[in-house]
């Protein structure tokens, strides 16, 4: 399984899920709908969700403890409406990483000093391929990274989620 | 070696180990409120015709947009109604409901080595029971509610031991926000946090859920008290038979913990947040003479009936400040009608606040007090993310009682001022 995609860079740490998806579009009965409202109020200097770069992208890079705060599984539902399929990050707040492993997205963590290389070359480096088989991330301008996943998060990842895994085991 | 109590709960309840470092556990209660159970409700009608592993287990509320404000809040509530129905699940509706992690101990759902999963990452509150209580994303609350079964990675243990006598004007917010400063809001990412020592001995259990309650806001997956007779006696109020629960919920003695650590508080000041996360906090000197525009007393953190008793006795029988507006929303319809019966409300009334009905409303800039971009507000709620309260709003989280102070003066204020 390779993902080889383009990739966003979000240099601000403990991004928490308020900033992902504002509480005000909480109010639907569904899932959909929530894609135009990504990062709506992210105040952040150069970041502009119509920005070319960041609609492309469906890798997204981040900093620190990645979607703190609110358990709002609409964060990871914005991000899909948007095609992300990974964020990479030195660390993730425990139940956004498991909403994203249980939806079939992969949550990947570096360490803070990878993360700095990849933050350093944000210029050069437009594309990585995310390989889950190899555990590796290997970029266009020749950095590779190596990760490892917890096991059950690999299986919800290759499995598509966790809905259907529980129904068809428990 | 001895055991935590979370690995006792956790070796209770392991019905499977799917894979290396994870568990599945079978759950006690899942808590269901109207802004993160639709999309799961209706999942499992779509998909796996309808079921609830067991209704008895299900306790569904209204409580984050209390009552409905527009069309789609009030269909929220309606595809709630419409479930409860069909299943004959406990339901607490507008009128006698309340933020649910203020609600469910207060109505007699929780008790001691309990599991409880809610799609709101505050669940740790009732941790303050000597259960296991974590936030959970609606994924994996649809399957809680579809086959009763929840995942977590085996937990990391922290004990954090709380000695010393705290200060008068000092509570278990200023503890908890002092000791996420501590932590930083990552320190207990993937750890379930067990908090002893005297000064958790000697709080009552409405002290307890405010620490446990914030746990989450260090990254802790739960923060959990050992039941006492504290816990006995509020458990008793709701005519729970809880004693032998007391001694099995309890850590051996010779438990290890990946994590021990000791904080002596006796010195410890009120506590007041600045900046855009929780752990960014200063004593209450520190941040005195700060401006603020609006003062909101309530939440799942700060809005049980003592929390309101503590403010009302700040500000009995004065006026808060011109340049200011205070609004209180007691967490539940049971703390509402107590604090009618108890004079709090006229109290507050009086005072020049609005006194609301239970919501989790402007905690999360939903509704009942939302900023304007430059206001500021003295909040007794959790986070203080950039724009939580309302976009461009700055929020600073203190005490209740260092809240009330403040409102007093229209400036953050040392309640130790104003006795």
């Amino acid at each position: 399984m390779k993902i080889q995609e383009k990739v966003y860079f979000l240099d601000r740490a403990n991004i928490d899920t308020d900033q992902i998806i504002p509480a005000k579009y909480l109010t639907g009965i569904s899932i959909s709908g929530l894609g135009p409202h990504l990062f709506e109020d992210l105040d952040m200097p150069g970041f502009s969700q119509s920005n070319q770069d960041f609609q492309e992208a469906t890798i997204l890079i981040a900093q620190e403890n990645f979607g703190c705060g609110s358990s709002r599984e609409h964060a990871v539902w914005a991000l899909e409406a948007n095609d992300f399929k990974v964020v990479i990050a030195p660390s993730f707040a425990r139940i956004f990483r498991q909403n994203m492993f249980n939806r079939g997205l992969l949550a990947i963590e570096i360490s803070q000093s990878e993360i700095d290389q990849m933050f350093n070359a944000a210029g050069r480096m437009v594309n990585c391929e995310v390989d889950l088989n190899e555990k590796q991330i290997k970029c266009n301008n020749g950095l590779i990274f190596r990760f490892s996943l917890d096991e059950f998060a690999e299986r919800l990842v290759r499995e598509d989620g966790l809905v259907g895994f529980v129904a068809k085991n428990y | 070696m001895g055991k935590t109590l979370v690995q006792k709960i956790f070796d209770g309840h392991i019905i499977d180990r799917p894979s290396a470092g994870t568990v599945a556990l079978e759950v006690d209660l899942v808590m269901c409120h109207e802004i993160t159970t639709p999309p799961a409700i209706l999942d499992i009608q779509n998909k796996w015709g309808d079921e609830v592993f067991n209704p008895n287990k299900i306790v569904a509320l209204i409580d984050h947009v209390n009552p409905a404000k527009d069309s789609a809040t009030a269909l929220q509530g309606k595809v709630m109604r419409d479930w409860v129905r069909r299943h004959d699940i406990k339901f607490y509706d507008v009128g006698s409901n309340g933020v649910c992690h203020a609600l469910l101990p207060e109505q007699g759902h929780v008790l001691p080595g309990m599991t409880i999963v809610c799609g709101d990452s505050h669940t740790c509150t009732h941790g303050a029971f000597g259960a296991f209580a974590a936030g959970i994303g609606t994924t994996d609350l649809e399957a809680a509610i579809l086959k009763g079964v929840v995942f977590f990675r085996e937990p990391k243990t922290m004990r954090i031991q709380l000695d010393g006598k705290l200060s008068e004007n000092v509570y278990a917010k200023d503890v908890i926000l002092y000791l996420i400063s501590q932590l930083g809001v990552k320190g207990a990412t993937d750890y379930v946090i067990e908090f002893c020592g005297p000064i958790i001995e000697n709080m009552d259990m409405e002290s307890r859920m405010t620490i446990c309650n914030m746990s989450v806001e260090a990254g802790a997956t739960s923060g959990l008290c050992y039941p006492d007779g504290q816990t006995l006696e509020y458990c008793r109020q709701r005519n729970l038979e809880i004693e032998s629960l007391i001694w099995d919920w309890q850590p051996d003695s010779d438990a290890q913990y990946d994590k021990d650590l000791l904080f002596n508080l006796s010195l410890l000041e009120p506590q007041v947040t600045f900046g855009s996360n929780p752990s960014q906090v200063k004593s209450v000197t520190e941040m005195a003479g700060t401006k603020v525009d609006q003062v909101y007393l309530g939440s799942c953190t700060n809005g049980r009936i003592t929390d309101l008793r503590i403010a009302a006795k700040i500000l009995e029988g004065k006026h808060i400040a011109k340049s200011v507006r205070m609004i209180v929303s007691p967490a539940t319809t049971q703390v509402q009608i107590q604090a009618i019966q108890e004079g709090l409300a006229e109290i507050f009334i009086q005072a020049g606040a609005c006194f609301t009905n239970p919501t989790c409303g402007a905690c999360l800039g939903m509704s009942s007090g939302v900023l304007a971009k430059g206001e500021v507000c003295a909040s007794t709620t959790n986070r203080n993310f950039p724009g939580r309260m309302g976009k461009g709003g700055t929020v600073h989280l203190m005490s209740p009682d260092t809240a009330a102070a403040t409102a007093l003066r229209g400036f953050i204020t040392d309640p130790r001022e104003v006795i």
